[in-house]
């Protein structure tokens, strides 16, 4: 059983993200890098399919920068059996991600029984790729999924919903499921999972080897700033028990007036 | 001028209000709407009220629930029937999930989750944020067309003053195709208040609210004011509140009219997830807490003391 996972390199959630001069992208230079979150989902759920299956193969793959291979490093360091990376610049839009794993599975030589992937790249937000790269492969999907039985080739998936309601889908590998937070809880990599992902194999290609070019490109971006800044509020102070009520009444009744909110 | 298709989703019959903000935002395109299954007269009503031109309702075997690859064949091949020039939804579960695969079907772009938009010289460019709102940028769309976008439901506002459209409603005979995926079973959730995503007041508890059962003073106070709660990711974090609450960057992003932030100190994350709120309220027992930055109202206190006391305001003010 192939298993393919899609993971993604990230600004930390803590950072502060600032616009680059010319406000083509943000600042990337101080910027400490992880594997985007909903992609540790990802990741887990392909190693516990592996656990349960020990001949199953699971191959993580990754499009950005060669600069750092963090997010790689750790998905083998908690198990993952191999790595491709498709070195590529930080901000490529979807179509474009989409298209370049497409060609990496395609040149990994093995056909996936099951694609995992994060349901969103916290740097875009897009939830796109997924989706797309499923298209792409002529396969099902589902997305946003936060609970997952395989048995033999028939997957049961849950995905949320508004509100947090479940859809319940069945289907059959080969598929692709984009994975939410509750899924599962991700592993910590050991300290012997790190030493060991150091010599597992990392095939490393270029854009074109995976047949990605500008062409490709379906989302353009330009103009990145700093969303507007609120004017500060009103403070007020009610630790003091007998002046609770007037502090909170006042409040309220500048939500109606002031605000009209309410 | 472009030649636009909205889909809309339906909740009990009605039309999503995002589609009526899309519609409203289009004025002065060509905006036609696509349904899945039936629509009342009252809704196309609602639909030309706002702008549309044609109504269509494509109807067939399969459609009755929604599925990504049935509703994307369906509407794939009733888009290729036409010539758009872009396809808008909104940014729901089911426009995030089926729109990104639809535009495949036509190697075409995606603007995902957009919270504004024009056209320039007929050419669409968007506003969006991202890394969860701590950055916006303007995205533009190239590649072949029809070009495809995802707006965020509550961010354009109901326009003011609708032009109105012809509404003609017609049926049309779709096909779903092969449908690998299909859903079993759907099951409810606990609550049926709407989605954080699209709530008009959200009452959100953090780190100290101290254990699960502490929400209720939340709910009592969302009760009132008729709002969703949601938590912080401290909270989910800690088993207080499941992920479908969670409001941030690793959770949902939010944009009521009214965010009350109860034992919530405001990390960068959770911030970013809730900052286009359009008035926030803040309850901390820690004057210094970062939340207080973002605040329109901060009270300094303890939220057990607090939060009962502005039930009890509220519902004053409210005549209940």
């Amino acid at each position: 059983m192939n298993i393919f996972v899609c993971v993604k390199q990230v600004p930390d959630t803590e950072t502060k993200v600032t616009p680059n001069a010319d406000g083509s992208f943000i600042e990337t230079s101080s910027i400490k890098w992880i594997m985007n979150p909903y992609d540790e989902f990802a990741v887990e759920q392909a190693l516990l399919i592996k656990q349960a299956n020990p001949a199953a193969n699971v191959t993580v793959m990754r499009v950005g920068s060669v600069k750092d291979t963090e997010a790689l490093r750790t998905a083998m360091a908690m198990g993952a059996d191999d790595g491709i990376l498709v070195e590529a610049g930080d901000n490529l839009d979807s179509f474009s991600i989409a298209k370049a794993l497409k060609g990496a599975i395609e040149k990994s030589g093995k056909t996936p029984d099951l694609v995992f992937a994060g349901k969103q790249a916290i740097d875009d937000d897009c939830l796109q790729v997924p989706q797309i790269l499923a298209q792409m492969l002529n396969l099902p999907s589902v997305a946003v999924v936060v609970g997952f039985e395989l048995n033999g080739s028939t997957v049961k998936a849950k995905r949320e919903v508004e509100g947090g309601a479940l859809e319940v889908y069945e289907l059959a590998t080969p598929c692709v499921i984009a994975c939410n937070k509750g899924l599962n809880t991700p592993r910590y990599a050991s300290l012997p999972g790190i030493m060991k992902a150091k010599k597992k194999p990392l095939a490393q290609h270029s854009l074109a080897d995976v047949g990605v070019s500008d062409a490709d490109r379906r989302v353009k971006y330009s103009g990145f700033r700093l969303p507007p800044e609120k004017p500060a509020g009103k403070k007020f102070d009610a630790t003091d028990a007998g002046k609770q009520r007037d502090v909170v009444a006042q409040v309220v009744g500048l939500l109606r007036t002031e605000a009209k909110i309410i | 001028m472009a030649n636009v298709l909205v889909f809309t989703e339906t909740n009990d019959g009605k039309v999503k209000p995002v589609t009526l903000e899309i519609l409203g935002k289009l004025t002065g395109n060509t905006a036609d709407v696509a349904v899945i299954g039936d629509l009342a007269a009252d809704q196309v009503q609602v639909l030309a009220q706002y702008g549309a031109a044609n109504v269509h309702k494509l109807k067939g075997a399969g459609l009755e629930k929604y599925s990504p690859e049935g509703y994307s064949n369906a509407l794939s091949n009733f888009i290729k029937s036409k010539s758009y020039d872009y396809v808008f939804a909104g940014a729901t579960s089911t426009g995030k999930d089926l729109i990104p695969r639809l535009a495949a079907v036509f190697g075409a772009g995606c603007a995902s989750d957009c919270t504004n938009f024009v056209f320039e010289g007929g050419a669409f460019a968007g506003t969006r944020p991202l890394f969860a709102g701590k950055c916006l940028a303007k995205v533009e769309l190239t590649g072949p067309k029809p070009h495809f976008v995802t707006v965020r439901p509550n961010a354009l506002g109901m326009p003011a003053s609708p032009t109105a459209g012809a509404g003609a409603a017609a049926d049309v005979a779709a096909d779903a195709g092969q449908i690998r995926a299909a859903i079993k079973e759907i099951i409810k959730a606990a609550s049926t208040k709407v989605d954080l995503t699209e709530a008009n007041i959200i009452v959100s508890g953090g780190r100290a609210m101290k254990n699960a059962e502490n929400f209720k003073i939340l709910n009592d106070l969302a009760d009132v004011i008729g709002a969703t709660v949601g938590a912080s990711r401290a909270a989910v974090d800690s088993g207080f509140a499941p992920h479908a609450m969670q409001v941030g960057q690793t959770g949902k992003t939010v944009s009521p009219s009214l965010y009350i932030a109860c034992g919530i100190s405001g990390a960068i994350q959770h911030l970013a997830g809730m900052r286009t709120s359009k008035v926030i309220v803040a309850i901390n027992t820690d004057p210094d807490a970062p939340i207080f930055t973002k605040a329109d109202y901060g009270i300094v206190g303890d939220l057990f003391q607090v939060v009962p006391v502005l039930t009890e305001e509220f519902k004053k003010l409210l005549g209940k």
